[in-house]
């Protein structure tokens, strides 16, 4: 391979060999890379691009006429007193299914880690739901929330409660939509965390044992701190899976009661295909992506930086 | 979790190696060194546990017989109150009525057929790009593979709009092709294919160089047969994603013929009302049994591809 330095005194018979060498190589790194660079081009970085531009457009999807209206969409979305309503969703569900994900994922784990039997049949089962379709979930879902026929009914009955409106009423429709999110993705967060502390060195947790460390004190200066890198991993793949969220709001709310349960990503659906305003569905789309790349940003920056990589 | 007294494994330790009992992902543990008691708190704690570990199992799993039990019942069964745990009689009355309401049988082709050639044709760019990434030199590689990188953080609603006004211009509505070609790029395939490339040895490459094999020869006949667990972990992934798309598929197919399964649900509510549990039900079965039945069966190479970025990360 190339790999080997180009001495300048080389014959010119041999640089025009690794001329042709190069020429060749890109010839075959078109022929591999290629289709698939095209496509990310055509279907991922082309609308990308031209979602700013859309953006800046007073246009339906559909319409041939286009006005140029610079940041209009924005400064509309700004003052639309909807916006704040919407942003405080898309950021409360995103909060509540992070953190719960993980507490309960990391609990999971925990319990998971010790060697009890038939623990294999439980990781199996709390995975199952990772692999579902979301639309499908949210139906079955709704079916068990249903407030009237629904199982869940018959379960608060037993402990004596009954059945909040969960499709009524707010705040209810959104904690209806966050349980069954939590629901879906536990099993992957606590499989996740379960690989982490299966790698944390039997030695180090002896070690402290031995100084008289208690198991409490272990998982917290021990355990807990090895994890970071895939409490990292997760506060991140976790965040963004959440602000891209939709099916399960497609299926069980269609973003409803009265726009409650309506996220950011869902707005961009409505205003862009069911509206019809390409323009303004596109301004939120890049408002989104804006929102998307900073938290990135951020979590790179300030998380990793207190992380423990071993 | 401050109840927590003892740190000692549930079963005494021997000192031997203990065999685990569990998947691919779990690396084997050091044995125990030193015997320990089973102290009364581990006793207590692990009852504790069991108790929550079965209402956990319990918790996921009977959402999943519910629904199952709900696509046999009639509709007066799943309306009483209270509930009825079990259909009278088993019959496929509720799977007739969908096939009644929709065209179910071109719909289950349509995702199985769209779900194949879409898996297929994306590890096998995936595979050919990342191998080009690691093994072709040439001066611009690393660009290419930032190129690729950075898509992962492109989310998918900011490429809906202009990709749907660019598949509707070309009148490819209704056309799998208008389905399948703008999802078919491949990202986080071709980033974990370059992670398990760059770790194959090099000598083997070269040596397959000099034997006068071709990069064609030595993609398929060399790196392909070594990199089979990872090329299966990214096949299944893409498997269980393509079948559960939603949203574009939504968007492109308009006529039932074109649709797939979770197009045609949200068809089928439509077409027959929230409240029809049986039907809905019913319909939400045939979606999801074909995933939880291949989840069960290759458990262990899914969970390996769908945990793969946290353990690369």
């Amino acid at each position: 391979m190339s790999s080997h330095a180009l001495s300048s005194a080389a014959p010119p018979g041999r640089r025009t060999a690794r001329r042709k060498k190069l020429w060749r190589n890109i010839g075959v790194f078109a022929l591999l890379a290629g289709p698939n660079l095209a496509l990310l081009l055509i279907f991922t970085y082309r609308p990308m691009f031209l979602s700013f531009y859309y953006s800046m457009l007073n246009w339906n999807i559909g319409s041939d006429f286009a006005q140029f209206i610079g940041f209009g969409n924005y400064v509309e979305w700004f003052n639309d007193p909807e916006s704040a309503r919407i942003v405080a969703t898309t950021l409360l569900y995103t909060v509540a299914t992070v953190a719960g994900g993980m507490a309960i994922g990391l609990a999971l784990a925990l319990a998971l880690n010790r060697k009890l039997f038939g623990r294999g049949i439980v990781r199996t089962v709390t995975f199952a739901p990772y692999v579902l379709s979301g639309i499908a979930v949210g139906f079955l879902w709704m079916y068990i929330f249903n407030p009237n026929i629904g199982l869940l009914r018959t379960v608060l009955g037993w402990l004596g409660l009954s059945s909040p409106p969960w499709f009524t009423q707010q705040p209810w429709p959104l904690i209806m939509i966050i349980i069954v999110t939590l629901w879906k993705h536990i099993g992957y967060v606590a499989l996740i965390y379960l690989a982490g502390l299966q790698a944390v060195p039997q030695d180090l947790r002896d070690a402290a044992a031995l100084d008289g460390a208690g198991t409490w004190r272990v998982f917290r200066a021990i355990v807990l701190p090895l994890l970071g890198p895939i409490t990292f991993f997760l506060l991140i793949t976790l965040t963004l899976s959440a602000l891209q969220s939709f099916d399960l709001i497609r299926s069980m709310t269609n973003g409803g009661p009265l726009g409650s349960t309506k996220t950011l990503m869902y707005q961009v659906y409505v205003e862009g295909f069911q509206i019809g305003r390409g323009g303004y569905g596109s301004a939120v789309a890049t408002i989104l992506f804006v929102i998307l790349l900073v938290v990135t940003a951020i979590q790179m920056k300030f998380v990793e930086r207190r992380v423990h990589y071993q | 979790m401050s109840t927590i007294t003892t740190d000692s494994p549930a079963t005494p330790a021997t000192g031997r190696d203990q065999r685990s009992t569990a998947g691919a992902p779990e690396a084997p543990k050091p044995p125990e060194r030193r015997r320990r008691r089973r102290s009364a708190g581990a006793v207590v704690l692990d009852g504790g546990l069991y108790v929550t570990l079965v209402l956990a199992a319990l918790v996921m799993a009977f959402p999943l017989i519910w629904m199952l039990l709900a696509s046999f019942k009639s509709n007066p069964e799943i309306s009483t109150w209270p509930i009825q745990w079990l259909p009278q009689e088993w019959n496929f009355d509720n799977f007739i009525a969908v096939a009644n309401s929709i065209p179910i049988g071109r719909m289950i082709f349509n995702s199985v057929f769209i779900t194949v050639v879409s898996t297929f044709l994306k590890v096998v760019l995936g595979l050919a790009c990342a191998y080009a990434l690691v093994f072709v030199d040439v001066p611009f590689k690393k660009l290419a593979f930032m190129l690729v990188l950075f898509t992962l953080l492109i989310p998918g609603q900011i490429t809906i709009i202009p990709n749907y006004v660019l598949v509707a211009g070309l009148d490819w509505t209704n056309t799998y092709l208008g389905i399948i070609l703008p999802g078919l790029a491949s990202a986080f395939g071709t980033f974990l294919f370059r992670q398990q490339f760059m770790q194959l040895p090099r000598s083997l490459l070269e040596a397959a160089e000099l034997d006068g094999a071709g990069h064609l020869r030595r993609l398929f006949r060399v790196v392909v047969p070594i990199s089979v667990p990872t090329i299966a972990a990214v096949t299944l992934v893409t498997l269980v994603g393509e079948w559960n798309e939603y949203l574009w598929p939504s968007l492109v197919a308009k006529s039932p013929d074109l649709m797939t399964l979770p197009v045609g649900l949200t068809h089928l509510q439509d077409l027959e009302g929230i409240q029809n549990w049986g039907v809905l039900l019913a319909a939400t079965t045939l979606l999801t049994l074909p995933m939880l039945a291949v989840f069960l069966v290759l458990q262990r190479r899914l969970v390996a591809g769908l945990t793969a970025g946290a353990v690369t990360g």
